[in-house]
C-alpha cells in the first residue's frame, strides 16, 4: 500500500504541526481508516488527514461518540485496513472499555491521545501529561500496553508509523501520547522516501480455510491474523476465549488467556522500548524526561554541561513498557534522578519503584507557564550541588 | 455409513452445538430464520459478517460459521459500521438483544440509520434483560414485573419500529418467533436491500419474562403470540406500541428508498 | 466514634475535635442477622449509610446488589433507576449528588470502564459518591461469573488528568455491609470518588452478615454550607482542604464546572493559570487526600513485630493467605500478616519502615501484578518481593502462597525486579511462568 501510493508519502521538507504531521504519518504508515469525534486538541490531525484522504483512498467517519469511534476502528481492522483514531483525556476515558476488547481480540490499530489538562474536562488549551498512567491502566482487567511519547512534530511524523508497526507486529492497540503543546507547535518535518518508510505487515495466517483457528499463537505468542470477508470464516468474542476463539468460561482458559496477552509483551521488554540518553555516560545528575518537557531538559543539560555540572538526560521515547532494568541499572551510577513532569506525580513514581532506593529522586511539579523555560530544572541542579 | 448433514450444518458451528440458550427461548428460531434466509438470499457467505453484542442474543455470533465478532455492550452497530466502510464489499449483519440495540445502543441505532449504513439488523426482543438475570429493559411492557421493576414496570416502553423509522431506516419489520417462515422472509429482504434494514423480533423469555410474571413456558408464550399477534402490513409505527399481554402488531412496516452512506460519500466525493 | 456531646463541640463543626457525628437512621438500617451474599449485604450497607439514590445498570455479578435496593427502595424513601447504560448511571448519581442525596451506583469490570469519565468529572467537582466494583475475569468481557481483582490500579488511574481516590477492600459479606457504610462516610468527608473494590466471590459468598441498631452505626454527614448565601463560594475550601456543600434548588444559585475553575466555580483559562491569578483546583483535589492520607488509610496487621516475611493482601486473596500463613508458622517460618483494607491511598511509609526490618513480601493477587507494584516502589530495594499471580477465575490455592513464602524466607540473594512465582495452574498450562 505504501510503496504503490506515492501520494500517500509526501517526501520532502515541510513545516507542519504536530497534529498535521501525525496525520501524515499515519498515511505513510498505510492508515487508510481515521474515525475521530472532536475534541480540542486533536482537530488538526483530522482536519488534515480528511483533506489528503480523497488522493489516497482513505476513509474517515465522525462518529457520535469515543466509544462508538474506538469500536468502529476496531471493526475497520478486522476488515484488513490500518486504523487509528485521534482523541484527548476526556475521549481516551471513554475509549477504555474498548480499549480492553482491541487487546482482548488483539486487535491492531492506533490511538493518539493529545494531553491536556485535567482531570475531568480541565483546561482545553493547556498540554499536560496527565494521561501516563491512564495510558497503562485505565482499563479493567490485567493486559500490557505500549505508548510512545513524541516530543516534537518529526517525532509525531516517525512515532506514529513506529506504532502501527509495532501494533501489527505484537497484535496489540499502541498508544502515542502527545500533548496540546506539540500539537499545535510549527516545525519543520522531513519525509523520507516511501522506500525508507519501514512497514511491518500484519502476519497473516497462511494455512488452509478450515484448519485457522484465530489465537493459536506462533513461539513469540502472537497469532496469526486474517481480514473479515476472506473466507475463514472465524469467531472471535470479548469473553475469555481457547485458541479456536470460541469463549470458555473456566480458570484455566481464563489463566491461559490472561498469560499469554500479559507475557507477550512482558517477554518482548528489552526490544519494544526505547530511551534516548543524551550525555548520561559519565552523569552525577540524570534528568528522566519525556514528551515536551524532554526538549527543556535537554537545553538544561546543555547550559549547565557548560557550568561544569555533570548532568545527563534520559528520555523515554516509550513509556511503557517501562524500561525497568536501565533505570535500576542507571540508579546504581548516578547519585539524583531529576524527574520533571507536567503532572502531580506520575512517572515519577515508576522511577521510584526501579530506583531500589540507591538514588535520590527530585520531582519537579512543572507550571505550564515554564514549559520551555529551563530555570527549575536548573535550581534544583544548583541546590542539589550545595 | 455414511455421514448424514443437516443442510443448515452449513452456517452453523456444529462443534459448539449444543447452545447455552435455555428450552423455551424464541433466539434459537431466530438462529433457523436467519439460515434459512441466508440459503434463500444466495449471497456469497465469506463476504457476510456478523456482529453482536453482549446478552442472550449477543451469543448468536457464536453460533453461526461466518466471521463472527462478538463484541462489547452496545456497540455491534459501530464495530460493523467499521467493518463496513474499510471494506465496502463485505455485508454486515448485526444480531443483538432489545437490551444492547435500544437501551446501552440506542444512540449507535439512531446514528446508524440515520446515516443509512448498508447493513442487516435483527433485533430479538424478549422485553427483559436476561443473561445478567431478568432486569427491566426500555421495552418491558408497563405493568410487568423483573428483578428491577419488583413492584411492576412503570416505565412506558419504547417501540422499536418506530424509532428506527424516525431515525431513518429503509426497511422496518417485526414478527414474533412463531412467525418463522414470514420472519425468513423479512430478514431475507432486509440482506438484499441496500441501506439501513432492521427486523424486530417478539421472542419468549421462558427462564426470565414470562416465569416471573407467571405467563407460562416458551409454548405458552408461542400460543399467546399465535391469538394475539395480528399482521398488518403497511401500519403506521406510531401504533405499534406493545402493551402487557395485548394484541401485538407484526408485518412490514417500512420499505423505502434512501441512499445509503458509502453512496452519498462517493457522489460528494465525485467518485 | 463519638456522638455529639457538648454545645461547644457542636459549635466547632469544621475542626477534627468534635466533629459532628450523626447515627443512621433506624428507618433506613434492617437491623438482624442474616444469611445474605456479598452483593446484598452492600445494598444493605448503602442503605443503613443513609444512600437514597442508585441508578444502576445491570453486569454480572453485581445484579444481587441493584435487585435488592430496588426492592428496599420504596420502603425507606430511596430512588432506584435503572439507567440505559453505565454512563447514564454513573452520571445520574452525580445529579444524586447535588441535588442532597447520597448517591452510589453498582458495577463490575466493563462498566467501570464505561464510567472513567464521569469518575474524572466526580473528582473535578468534588461529588461525594460511592460506586461498588464487584470485580471479575477480565480483559475485556472476560469471564463474567468468576472471580478477579485486576481494576485495582483502574480505580487509581482509570480517569484522566490528577485526581485522588480512596477505595476499600471486604473480604466477606459482612465487611461488605461495614466497608459500604464506611465507604458513604469517607466520601462525605473528603468528597472525592470512593469505591468498594469488591469481587465475584466475596459478592457471591453467603456468609453470616450481623447488622447492628441504628445507634450503633456511625454516620458522617453532609458538610453542609452554614454562611450567607452571598459568601458562598463552591469551591472554598475549609482547613482540611475540603469544600463545604450545598444542593441545588436551596437559592445559592450554584454554579459549578468541568473545566478547572477557581474557588467561586468559575472556568479559569490558561492566562490566568501562568499569570499566577488563580489558585489550582486541581492541586487542591490531589493534595486534600494526600494530606490526609494518615486519617484515611486503613490497615490490619497480625504478627508484624517479629516477622521475617510479610504477605500483603487484600480483598478474597487475604482469607486464603490466612491459611498459608498458619502452615507457614507451624513450618517455623516467623510471617506476618498485613491486610490492606484501604488500598488506595497506598500505606507508603508502613511500608517502607516494614522493608528496613523483613527479608521478604510476598504479594497474592488475583491479576498479575498491580499492588505488588506500589509494594515495590516503596520498599526501596530493602527487601525482596515476590507475586503470586493469577489469572482469575477463582482464588488462590493456600499452598501457592506458602511457597512463595518459604522461598523468600529461605532467599539469599537479592532479586532483580519483582519475582513472579510460577503458580501451580501456569506450570501445568505452560510449563513455566515468566520468562
Amino acid at each position: 500500500m505504501v510503496k504503490t501510493n506515492p501520494k500517500a508519502v509526501l517526501t520532502g521538507t515541510h513545516k507542519l504541526n504536530g497534529g498535521q504531521a501525525c496525520a501524515e504519518g499515519a498515511l505513510a504508515a498505510g492508515c487508510r481508516f481515521l474515525s475521530a469525534y472532536p475534541i480540542s486538541p486533536s482537530i488538526g490531525v483530522i482536519k488534515r488527514y480528511t483533506e489528503r484522504a480523497k488522493d489516497v483512498d482513505a476513509v474517515f467517519i465522525q462518529m457520535e461518540d469515543e466509544i462508538s469511534v474506538l469500536s468502529a476502528v476496531l471493526g475497520a481492522s478486522w476488515a484488513g485496513k490500518r486504523a487509528m483514531t485521534v482523541t484527548s483525556g476526556p475521549g481516551l476515558s471513554l475509549m477504555m472499555e474498548h480499549l480492553g476488547l482491541g487487546v482482548m481480540l488483539e486487535t491492531p490499530c492506533v490511538i493518539v491521545d493529545f494531553q491536556r489538562r485535567g482531570p475531568s474536562e480541565g483546561i482545553p488549551n493547556a498540554p499536560s501529561s496527565g494521561d501516563i498512567m491512564q495510558a497503562r491502566w485505565g482499563s479493567h482487567g490485567d493486559y500490557e500496553i505500549i505508548a510512545f511519547c513524541p516530543n516534537s512534530a518529526q517525532e509525531m511524523f516517525s512515532l506514529t508509523i513506529d506504532a502501527f508497526n509495532m501494533s501489527e507486529k505484537y497484535r496489540t492497540p499502541v498508544l502515542v501520547l502527545s500533548d496540546e503543546f506539540l500539537a499545535k507547535k510549527v516545525e519543520q518535518v522531513i519525509i523520507p522516501k516511501a522506500s525508507e518508510i519501514e512497514f511491518i505487515p500484519r502476519k497473516h495466517f497462511t494455512g488452509a480455510k478450515n484448519k485457522y483457528l484465530p489465537f493459536d499463537f506462533d513461539k513469540d505468542l502472537v497469532p496469526p491474523m486474517v481480514n473479515a470477508g476472506e473466507g475463514y470464516k472465524f469467531h472471535i468474542t470479548g469473553l475469555t476465549h481457547d485458541k479456536r476463539g470460541y469463549p470458555v468460561m473456566n480458570e484455566q482458559t481464563q489463566e491461559w488467556n490472561v498469560h499469554r496477552l500479559v507475557r507477550k509483551i512482558r517477554n518482548e521488554v528489552d526490544n519494544i522500548t526505547k530511551v534516548e540518553e543524551n550525555q548520561i555516560a559519565d552523569a552525577d545528575i540524570a534528568i528522566l524526561s519525556y514528551g515536551s518537557l524532554s526538549r527543556t531538559a535537554n537545553k538544561v543539560v546543555e547550559k549547565v554541561r557548560k557550568e561544569g555540572k555533570k548532568v545527563g538526560n534520559l528520555r523515554l521515547i516509550t513509556v511503557w513498557p517501562f524500561p525497568d532494568k536501565r533505570i535500576r541499572e542507571l540508579s546504581k551510577k548516578i547519585k539524583t534522578f531529576i524527574v520533571p513532569e507536567m503532572n502531580y506525580g506520575q512517572v515519577y513514581l515508576e522511577v521510584q519503584r526501579c530506583n531500589y532506593g540507591n538514588a535520590e529522586i527530585k520531582f519537579i511539579e512543572y507550571k505550564n507557564k515554564d514549559l520551555q523555560n529551563p530555570e527549575p530544572i536548573v535550581d534544583v541542579i544548583k541546590d542539589l550541588a550545595k | 455409513m455414511k455421514e448424514i448433514k443437516h443442510p443448515m450444518d452449513f452456517y452453523l458451528r456444529m462443534d459448539r452445538i449444543p447452545h447455552i440458550w435455555c428450552p423455551g427461548c424464541g433466539i434459537g428460531l431466530v438462529a433457523s430464520a436467519f439460515v434459512a434466509a441466508m440459503e434463500k438470499a444466495k449471497l456469497d457467505e465469506e463476504k457476510v459478517s456478523v456482529v453482536s453484542g453482549i446478552g442472550c442474543t449477543g451469543r448468536f455470533a457464536g453460533y453461526i460459521k461466518l466471521d463472527s465478532f462478538h463484541t462489547t455492550h452496545g456497540r455491534a452497530i459501530p464495530f460493523a459500521t467499521g467493518l463496513k466502510l474499510a471494506n465496502p464489499e463485505l455485508k454486515v449483519v448485526v444480531v443483538s438483544g432489545d437490551g444492547d440495540l435500544v437501551s446501552i445502543g440506542g444512540n449507535h441505532l439512531i446514528h446508524a440509520a440515520r446515516r443509512n449504513i448498508d447493513m442487516t439488523v435483527v433485533c430479538v426482543n424478549n422485553f427483559i434483560y436476561a443473561m445478567t438475570g431478568g432486569q427491566v429493559a426500555p421495552t418491558t411492557p408497563l405493568t410487568a414485573y423483573t428483578t428491577t421493576s419488583p413492584y411492576g414496570n412503570f416505565e412506558p416502553p419504547s417501540n422499536i419500529p418506530q424509532i428506527v423509522e424516525a431515525a431513518g431506516a429503509v426497511y422496518v419489520a417485526r414478527w414474533t418467533a412463531l412467525h418463522i417462515r414470514r420472519l425468513t422472509n423479512s430478514i431475507y429482504e432486509a440482506l438484499n436491500k441496500p441501506g439501513f434494514s432492521f427486523v424486530e423480533v417478539i421472542s419468549p423469555c421462558a427462564q426470565y419474562y414470562s416465569r416471573i410474571n407467571r405467563l407460562g413456558d416458551g409454548l405458552d408464550m408461542m400460543k399467546f403470540y399465535h391469538e394475539n399477534s395480528v399482521i398488518k402490513h403497511g401500519e403506521s409505527t406510531d401504533n405499534l406500541h406493545i402493551d402487557y399481554q395485548k394484541e401485538i402488531i407484526v408485518g412490514k412496516f417500512v420499505d423505502r428508498e434512501r441512499p445509503t452512506y458509502i453512496e452519498s460519500y462517493k457522489k460528494w466525493l465525485g467518485k | 466514634m463519638k456522638c455529639i456531646k457538648d454545645k461547644e463541640e457542636r459549635i466547632d463543626v469544621y475542626g477534627e475535635r468534635g466533629r459532628l457525628q450523626l447515627k443512621a437512621n433506624p428507618k433506613d438500617v434492617r437491623t438482624g442477622v442474616f444469611y445474605i451474599d456479598g452483593d446484598v449485604a452492600a445494598a444493605e450497607g448503602a442503605l443503613a449509610a443513609g444512600c437514597k439514590f442508585l441508578g444502576g445498570y445491570p453486569i454480572t455479578p453485581s445484579t444481587e446488589a441493584a435487585e435488592a435496593f430496588a426492592k428496599r427502595a420504596p420502603q425507606v424513601g430511596a430512588i432506584f433507576i435503572q439507567m440505559e447504560d453505565e454512563l447514564g448511571s454513573i452520571s445520574s448519581v452525580m445529579g444524586a449528588s447535588l441535588s442532597g442525596r447520597k448517591a452510589m451506583t453498582i458495577t463490575s469490570g466493563p462498566g467501570f470502564s464505561l464510567m472513567m469519565e464521569t469518575i474524572g468529572l466526580g473528582a473535578m467537582l468534588e461529588l461525594p459518591f460511592v460506586i461498588i466494583n464487584i470485580q471479575r475475569g477480565g480483559p475485556s468481557t472476560g469471564v463474567p461469573t468468576s472471580t478477579g481483582q485486576a481494576d485495582m490500579m483502574q480505580a487509581r488511574w482509570g480517569s484522566q488528568g490528577d485526581y485522588e481516590v480512596i477505595t476499600l477492600s471486604p473480604d466477606s459479606p459482612q465487611e461488605s455491609f461495614d466497608f459500604t457504610v464506611k465507604a458513604f462516610n469517607l466520601a462525605e468527608k473528603y468528597r472525592c470518588p470512593v469505591m468498594l473494590m469488591s469481587d465475584e466471590c466475596v459478592g457471591h459468598m453467603t456468609e453470616k452478615v450481623i447488622i447492628p441498631e441504628a445507634s450503633e452505626i456511625p454516620i458522617e454527614p453532609r458538610r453542609w454550607f452554614k454562611g450567607k448565601k452571598s459568601d458562598y463560594a463552591p469551591y472554598k475550601p475549609d482547613k482540611d482542604l475540603v469544600p463545604p456543600m450545598v444542593k441545588a434548588g436551596d437559592g445559592y444559585k450554584l454554579y459549578i464546572s468541568a473545566l478547572e475553575h477557581n474557588e467561586k466555580g468559575y472556568p479559569v483559562s490558561i492566562k490566568d493559570l501562568i499569570e499566577g491569578k488563580h489558585k489550582s483546583s486541581a492541586k487542591r483535589l490531589v493534595d486534600k487526600i494526600r494530606v490526609n492520607a494518615d486519617k484515611i488509610i486503613e490497615l490490619k496487621e497480625e504478627g508484624l513485630d517479629d516477622a521475617e516475611v510479610v504477605v500483603i493482601s487484600y480483598g478474597i486473596t487475604s482469607r486464603v493467605a490466612i491459611r498459608a500463613i498458619e502452615l507457614a508458622r507451624k513450618a517455623g517460618i516467623k510471617v506476618g500478616n498485613l491486610r490492606l483494607v484501604t488500598v488506595w491511598p497506598f500505606p507508603d511509609k508502613r511500608i517502607v519502615e516494614l522493608s528496613k526490618k523483613v527479608k521478604g513480601f510476598v504479594v497474592p493477587e488475583i491479576n498479575y501484578g498491580q499492588i505488588v507494584f506500589e509494594v515495590e516502589r516503596c520498599t526501596h530495594g530493602n527487601s525482596n518481593v515476590i507475586l503470586v499471580p493469577h489469572g482469575g477465575g477463582s482464588v488462590h490455592s493456600p499452598d501457592d502462597i506458602l511457597a512463595a513464602i518459604k522461598q523468600v524466607a529461605k532467599e539469599k540473594k537479592r532479586y532483580n525486579g519483582v519475582f513472579e512465582f510460577a503458580t501451580v495452574l501456569e506450570r501445568q498450562i505452560f510449563g513455566s511462568g515468566a520468562k
